[in-house]
Order: structure tokens, then C-alpha cells, then sequence
């Protein structure tokens, strides 16, 4: 793309090498995101911070720490809601929990957990089916405010209708206000569930191997990676995964345009759950 | 016509829009040469339907748009309920779960922004019935990339307000029946 002179659009060589310096100053790599999304984050950002051009915006970006959080903000939060897609949960419940049960300790990593929604999806499901007490989850995200505001585990109240429906249609076991206590517009979810979680900085990119997982849950994460990259992203679940471990995506990913698709067998394909091929 | 071939249509259609897509998608010939990318507004939960309506009546392939999937002619992509769709400049379909846009997951907006970039002056842009204004600033961006705009007539729509408001924000785009667009579409 960048091979004739002249042929890319200056806002695209702007934000290549605005990617560029984030990368060699603090060691953050977009460079390899879809595109499509993150120009459309970046102009966002670009618009609410003031900056008239991507290279005015990389001039103070290389110069003041401080701009990188608010930037970080722009292109790494999801908003995402507990029991999204709760046909998810309920095939977890129902198809990969059995297996579960057969081992004596368990490993979950929650890849881009972002502000812990997800996780405490899961931590809640392993409550009920009794398999809490004896699994470490790992909560991974490149971003630290949102890996702390997944480990404070404070929602808005406003958001409660809806993770409790999903929670319901998931085939919760219990009821969801078992697991929080509300003030001041907002829920804290009951501290007892992260016993057993570790929060930790983990970049999908540029980071290793995190070993023998029995379940890795990674939802809407690699949606915004490009192909090469969640190839990349896609070896290291591999890798990760103990034998026969369980790969769960977002409804709309897929491992059929991924060179590691044959690593992976479809479990319940159309929840997206993947089991790691015995060798 | 002295406009650049087209490579890839996109198409956006809110309240209506069943109705609206079935004058067009259906007209098109088993080998059409073209692409075309589909926003519809539908609710979050449902799972969409849409794919499989349109693949029953029409002769083109029709599909739910995945991930990556590299972008074939011949083919109808219907964005995922709850996800946009974006066009990547290397010819393959994006999903993001980024923020609804005026109120909107998919929006027809990220679409054609997207799908501007990415093709340029070889895009042609629809807006159809519907009752908000999405799409306005979308088509803008195709125009301002030199694609081609076409607009339902706001009077033939079950919902004028999103082609009044694109043609508000686009005065150039060229607005017609349903039937002239999927005759416009055929000599493309």
C-alpha cells in the first residue's frame, strides 16, 4: 500500500506513522488493527482532543505522556454487557461445563477483558455450577484503566436490566441480584467473585504464550485485528490451550479465514466454541 | 456515461425496508458483477433473518457478512444484527462493536464512510426508506470521494425522513423510484 509515491492518501500515511511513533515510544502496537475501525476511532479522537491533523495530534502525543490514556480510550474500550449473547453462556453451561468438571483444577483466560464483563459472566456461571472453587481466571487487557475499572467491578445501575435479562436467558441458576449491592446509581459486584481472578496487562500483540488454559474466552477482541494479527493472536490460544481446551469467540468470528483453522475443531459451531485438536 | 466503472455497491434502508430491498435484490442477475454491501436497521437481539429471506428470492448469492471475509462480486453481504460493517481498503469485510451511531448498530453511516475509503469514485451509494437520518453523512462522504449517489424518492418511501434527510445533505445525489435504481443498478 505504501509502495508508489503518491498513491496512499495523506491522512493514511498521517495515521501509519501516527501509529508508528505509539509503537516506538510507548511500546503500544496498532499498527496491525483493522483499519476501517480504528481510522473511524482516530478521527474520533482527533475531533474531541482538537487537533486540527493526525500530525499535529502525533507532534504532542511523542512529547506528553499524559495524551496517551486519553488516546488509549478512543482505541481500546468496549463497551460490552454481561451475558452478551446469552445463547453463549448457555452452550458453555451446557456443552463445555461437562468436561469441565472432569478435571481437578482449572485455568479460564479471559483474553481483552476490557472492563470485566465477560469475566464476571463467567465467574458468576462457574458459581453456580460449582467449578469456582477449583479455576484461576486470568483477566488480560492492554489497557490499565480498563483492567482497574474490571477489577473495581462497579457498573452503571442503569445497565442492570439487561445483563439480568441475559443473565436469565443464559439459564442462570440464580438470581443476579444475589451478586451485587447497589448505591448511588451504581452496582458493586460482590468482591468474593475476583477471589480467584488475576488482573494482568497482557498484550495480544507483542506479548507470549500464557500456559495450559482449559477454557479461553476471547469475544469481540479480534474483530479489530487485522488477518496477520489474529493469526498471531489465534497461535498463541493455541498454544495456550491444554490438550482438548476449549477456544470460545464472538458470534460474528470465525476461524475459517484463519491459517490455524485446522488446530481447531467446531464444538458448538454456532456459538462459536472451538476445541483444540488432540495431536 | 463518462463515470469511472463501479466496483462495489452499498445499500441503506431502515423502517420499510423489507419491502424496499425486494424491488431491488431480487432484479439482480445470477452473475452481476458487482458486490453489494446491505445495512439494515434491526433490533440487537434478534438474530437477523434477512440472509436467508433474500437468498429465497434471489438469484445472486446472499449471506450475513463475517468477519474478514474477502469481498466476492455476485454477492449480497447483510451486516450482522448488533455489529457495523466496515469495508477494508484490501477488499475484505470488517465487524466492529464499537458505539451505536444515532442510536444505531449497524449504521449505515460507518458503512459507507468505510466503503468510501476503501473504493473511492468506483462506489455506488443507496439510501432508501427510513424513518431517522443515518446515511446523510455517509453519502456525503461517497460524493466527496467521487462515487455515485442514488436516492429512493422520499414521496415513494414507506418512510421519507432518511432519504430527505441524504438528499438534504447531498443536493447532487440523483433520487429516483425503486424501480429506476434497480434499473440504474442492471446498467451499472
Amino acid at each position: 500500500m505504501n509502495g508508489d509515491p503518491g498513491s496512499e492518501k495523506v491522512e493514511d500515511i498521517e495515521i501509519r506513522l501516527l501509529l508508528e511513533a505509539i509503537y516506538s515510544q510507548y511500546h503500544y502496537d496498532f499498527r496491525s488493527y483493522a483499519m476501517a475501525s480504528i481510522k473511524r476511532r482516530l478521527r474520533q479522537a482527533r475531533e474531541h482532543l482538537g487537533f486540527p491533523t493526525f500530525s499535529a495530534m502525533q507532534e504532542s502525543l511523542l512529547r506528553d505522556p499524559a495524551l496517551l490514556p486519553r488516546l488509549l480510550g478512543y482505541l481500546t474500550v468496549q463497551v460490552s454487557e454481561m451475558f452478551r449473547d446469552p445463547s453463549y453462556f448457555r452452550a458453555l453451561r451446557e456443552k463445555v461445563v461437562p468436561h469441565l468438571r472432569t478435571y481437578p483444577s482449572l485455568k479460564v483466560w479471559v483474553a481483552g477483558c476490557s472492563t470485566g464483563e465477560e469475566l464476571y459472566s463467567l465467574a458468576i456461571l462457574f458459581r453456580e455450577e460449582g467449578l469456582e472453587e477449583r479455576t484461576i481466571f486470568y483477566a488480560t487487557d492492554i489497557n490499565q484503566d480498563a483492567l482497574h475499572a474490571a477489577e473495581a467491578g462497579i457498573f452503571g445501575v442503569d445497565r442492570i436490566p439487561l445483563f439480568t435479562e441475559n443473565h436469565r436467558k443464559s439459564g442462570g441458576k440464580s438470581s443476579l441480584s444475589d451478586y451485587y449491592q447497589a448505591a448511588y446509581g451504581r452496582v458493586a459486584f460482590d468482591k468474593t467473585l475476583r477471589r480467584n481472578v488475576v488482573f494482568s496487562d497482557h498484550s495480544l500483540v507483542t506479548d507470549a504464550v500464557f500456559g495450559e488454559m482449559q477454557l479461553i474466552s476471547c469475544r469481540n477482541v479480534m474483530i479489530y485485528f487485522d488477518r496477520a494479527l489474529q493469526d498471531r493472536a489465534l497461535g498463541l490460544f493455541r498454544d495456550s490451550l491444554a490438550r482438548k481446551g476449549f477456544l470460545g469467540l464472538g458470534a460474528k468470528e470465525s476461524l475459517r479465514f484463519s491459517k490455524h483453522a485446522d488446530a481447531f475443531a467446531d464444538f458448538v459451531r454456532e456459538e462459536r466454541i472451538y476445541q483444540r485438536r488432540f495431536e | 456515461m463518462s463515470a469511472p466503472r463501479a466496483e462495489a455497491v452499498v445499500i441503506g434502508a431502515s423502517a420499510g425496508a423489507l419491502e424496499a430491498l425486494s424491488a431491488i435484490l431480487p432484479a439482480l442477475p445470477a452473475r452481476f458483477p458487482l458486490p453489494v454491501m446491505v445495512v439494515v436497521h434491526i433490533p440487537p437481539d434478534r438474530r437477523s433473518l434477512l440472509a436467508e429471506l433474500f437468498q429465497a428470492k434471489c438469484r445472486v448469492i446472499v449471506m450475513e457478512a463475517e468477519d474478514k471475509e474477502p469481498i466476492s462480486p455476485g454477492t449480497v453481504y447483510f451486516a450482522p444484527a448488533d455489529y457495523h460493517l466496515l469495508i477494508e481498503h484490501d477488499r475484505t469485510l470488517s465487524l466492529s462493536s464499537d458505539e451505536p451511531v444515532l442510536f444505531s448498530r449497524p449504521s449505515i453511516d460507518v458503512l459507507f464512510e468505510s466503503a468510501a475509503d476503501a473504493y473511492g469514485d468506483a462506489l455506488v451509494a443507496i439510501v432508501l426508506t427510513g424513518a431517522n437520518d443515518d446515511g446523510a453523512k455517509g453519502m456525503r462522504a461517497v460524493v466527496e470521494a467521487g462515487g455515485r449517489a442514488l436516492v429512493q424518492t422520499p414521496e415513494s418511501a414507506f418512510a421519507s425522513a432518511m432519504p430527505r434527510a441524504a438528499i438534504d445533505l447531498c443536493p447532487v445525489a440523483r433520487v429516483m423510484p425503486l424501480a429506476a435504481i434497480a434499473a440504474y443498478l442492471l446498467e451499472v
